[in-house]
């Protein structure tokens, strides 16, 4: 692990709520894109002469398309239940980083432009002009929001602040001012497919090596297919899984399920991307765009259903935009939900009984589930409420003997962010990442003393990067992030799986 | 910023990567592990050797499990694992190491 040039938060089970301490984030920018990779995504390369009227203009323009802004603009009574409910806020203690103060950012330019008493008695209104001040301060406290959507949980009008700063994000992409980390990735889908920049004959390599590990280790010839046409599921699933740790794990753990389960799936090279950071900047158009990548891929490929792999807010967009950006989808099955996560057909099969599972193989864990801010709030599994919390333990608790929850006020609806979230998984922004976990750290501590958790296992692709990252700096090691899939396939025997040292006694045998 | 590397001054991106993958040369590695206050040995070349030879044919660096695949195959199994590539790049074999072999950053969700 890498030194910390900053302070890393003590964690001792519980998260108290710090005394504030203004300004404590204030220094924390995070690159900004260049000119080629604004342009590529129909933004202007630079700030625009007439950058004030520009930003007023989409301010209007996101008020009128989006009710739901003005709403939540207007409807603040300053409670103040939000106020200790963000992560970023319980780990940084800058007072800007409260739900509301960084609601306030927009809503007092807002009121200054939008609204009679702003417009003439601002003072009075808490109203502001716009310079390029409050355009700097916006770029650093949007980012510092994973639009995780907790505060809106506790909020008695339901303001969803990450609503407001997907807008403020997009206002500011339209006057030239962007982030390099979403945005360059952005750029990648659109020019090679997926958010890592894996082109097909890498992706082919990689998946080909998965075919050979998993050969190894069962003697069975599990496949891992890219581009088969007539194939029964598409399965899009984040380019992390082709490339880090433990989230190939889970991949091979996919590919396992549906090989007993007995369908016929593939990858596709087109859209080899789940992930849609389009919803992190805020940009409809980029949304659509990128979920379009995943119709014509269907189509191309004549499947019949889409699976998601563990991916968190691409399981949003999936579930909750999909249809709209990208639909309809009346070519698929009907008799499938359009589209279907992994784990509710994993956990299909599992109540089919056509897995064996060996619960044994995990024996050595004590597990637990990180709730995926995006899976938790905003979508569903299943056909029952609460069945995104439901079906993820579910699927852990056939598949291992050890499971036990971390506190209530830290899961389900109410869990805690990973604290890199919403297009803030970059190295740059590491001091914020790690104080941003840290409510997580202290219910994980929590779980490890009381229970002896070894293990925590998660759906999402950020939320399993950034763990392996942050952990070591709160003393934990980062083997103990596992994904879900990955406790699926270790406890998974296959049809016609060698068992240990089978091999072994037939040549002694002979 | 820029690097200078015997003699050159080659450009680097905000986050010190080579911006022109061209102008890379082993001093490169070199004056970039000496930065972060590490030594460079035997072990530190064949990775970034391998990164090198792999991003040349397939324009991208290798999967973290490829990786640690190639170098067990190469250097013995026992070093075939994350722990092993952490130990010798503590930023992490992804990041620092394509850095040093003068490949572009990984993106993503990685």
């Amino acid at each position: 692990m890498a030194k910390a040039s900053f302070e890393v938060p003590e964690i001792t089970g519980v998260t108290e709520v710090p005394k504030i301490e203004p300004d404590t984030m204030a220094h924390l920018e995070t690159f900004r894109a260049k000119p080629e990779f604004m342009e590529a995504l129909g933004f202007p390369g630079e700030m625009p002469e007439d950058w004030k009227e520009k930003t007023l203009e989409a301010m209007g323009d996101m008020l009128k398309k989006y009710r739901s802004l003005q709403v939540f603009l207007d409807s603040c009574v300053k409670c103040g239940a939000c106020t200790d409910k963000c992560h970023y806020f319980l780990g940084t203690a800058d007072p800007k980083n409260m739900p509301v103060a960084r609601q306030d950012l927009l809503r007092k330019v807002y009121r200054r432009y939008f609204t009679l008493a702003g417009k003439f008695f601002p003072k009075l209104v808490g109203a502001v002009d716009l310079t390029k001040e409050v355009i700097d301060e916006w770029y650093n406290y949007y980012h510092q929001c994973s639009q995780c959507r907790r505060c809106s949980v506790f909020c008695p009008y339901g303001i969803d602040t990450a609503e407001i700063s997907m807008a403020a994000r997009e206002i500011m992409d339209r006057i030239g001012v962007g982030d390099k980390y979403c945005n360059e990735i952005i750029g990648k889908v659109y020019r090679i497919g997926n958010n890592l920049g894996l082109p097909e004959p890498a992706l082919a390599d990689t998946l080909e090596g998965l075919e050979e590990d998993v050969f190894d280790e069962t003697g069975v010839n599990v496949r891992y297919p890219l581009d088969e046409k007539g194939a029964e599921i598409l399965l899009v699933t984040p380019s992390a899984d082709f490339f880090a740790e433990p989230h190939v794990d889970g991949l091979m753990g996919y590919g396992k399920v549906f090989h007993e389960a007995g369908v016929s799936w593939t990858l596709s090279s087109y859209a080899s991307e789940a992930a849609n950071f389009g919803m992190f900047i805020g940009s409809y158009e980029n949304m659509r765009k990128i979920s379009l990548r995943i119709r014509k891929a269907a189509l191309d490929l004549g499947v019949k259903r889409i699976v998601f792999g563990e991916c968190g807010h691409a399981w949003r967009v999936a579930y909750a935009f999909l249809n709209t950006l990208a639909g309809p989808f009346d070519f698929l099955d009907p008799d499938y939900p359009v589209p279907q996560h992994i784990l509710e057909f994993t956990w299909g099969e599992i109540q089919k009984g056509t897995l064996n599972i060996d619960k044994s193989a995990n024996d050595d864990m004590v597990v637990t589930f990180h709730d995926s801010c995006n899976v938790a709030r905003a979508t569903r599994m299943g056909d029952k409420p609460g069945g995104q919390f439901e079906i993820p333990r579910n699927v852990i608790k056939a598949v291992c003997n050890n499971y036990v929850d971390m506190p209530e006020g830290t899961i389900k609806e109410a869990t805690f962010c990973c604290g890199g979230g919403g297009g803030l998984l970059t190295d740059d922004l590491m001091e914020l990442r790690v104080k941003g976990a840290k409510p997580r750290m202290d219910a994980l501590k929590s779980a490890t003393d009381e229970y002896g958790v070894t293990h925590m296992a998660a759906i999402c692709a950020i939320c399993k990067s950034q763990f392996t990252k942050v952990i070591p700096y709160y003393g934990f090691d980062m083997d103990q992030i596992v994904s879900v899939h990955q406790l699926v396939s270790n406890a998974l025997i296959l049809t016609g799986q060698q068992e240990e040292g089978e091999e072994e006694s037939e040549e002694d045998a002979a | 910023m820029p690097i200078e590397v015997n003699g050159k001054t080659l450009e680097t991106d905000e986050e010190g990567y080579l911006v022109n993958l061209d102008d890379w040369e082993p001093g490169v590695a070199e004056v970039m592990a000496k930065e972060d206050d590490l030594e460079l040995t035997d072990e530190h070349w064949e990775i970034i050797n391998f990164l090198r030879e792999y991003y040349e044919e397939y324009q991208i660096a290798p999967a973290v499990r490829v990786l640690t695949k190639a170098v067990g195959k190469r250097l013995g199994k026992d070093k075939g694992n994350s722990k092993y590539l952490y130990g010798l790049f503590p930023y992490g074999p992804g990041k620092q190491a394509c850095r040093y072999a003068g490949l572009p950053k990984p993106t993503g969700c990685v």
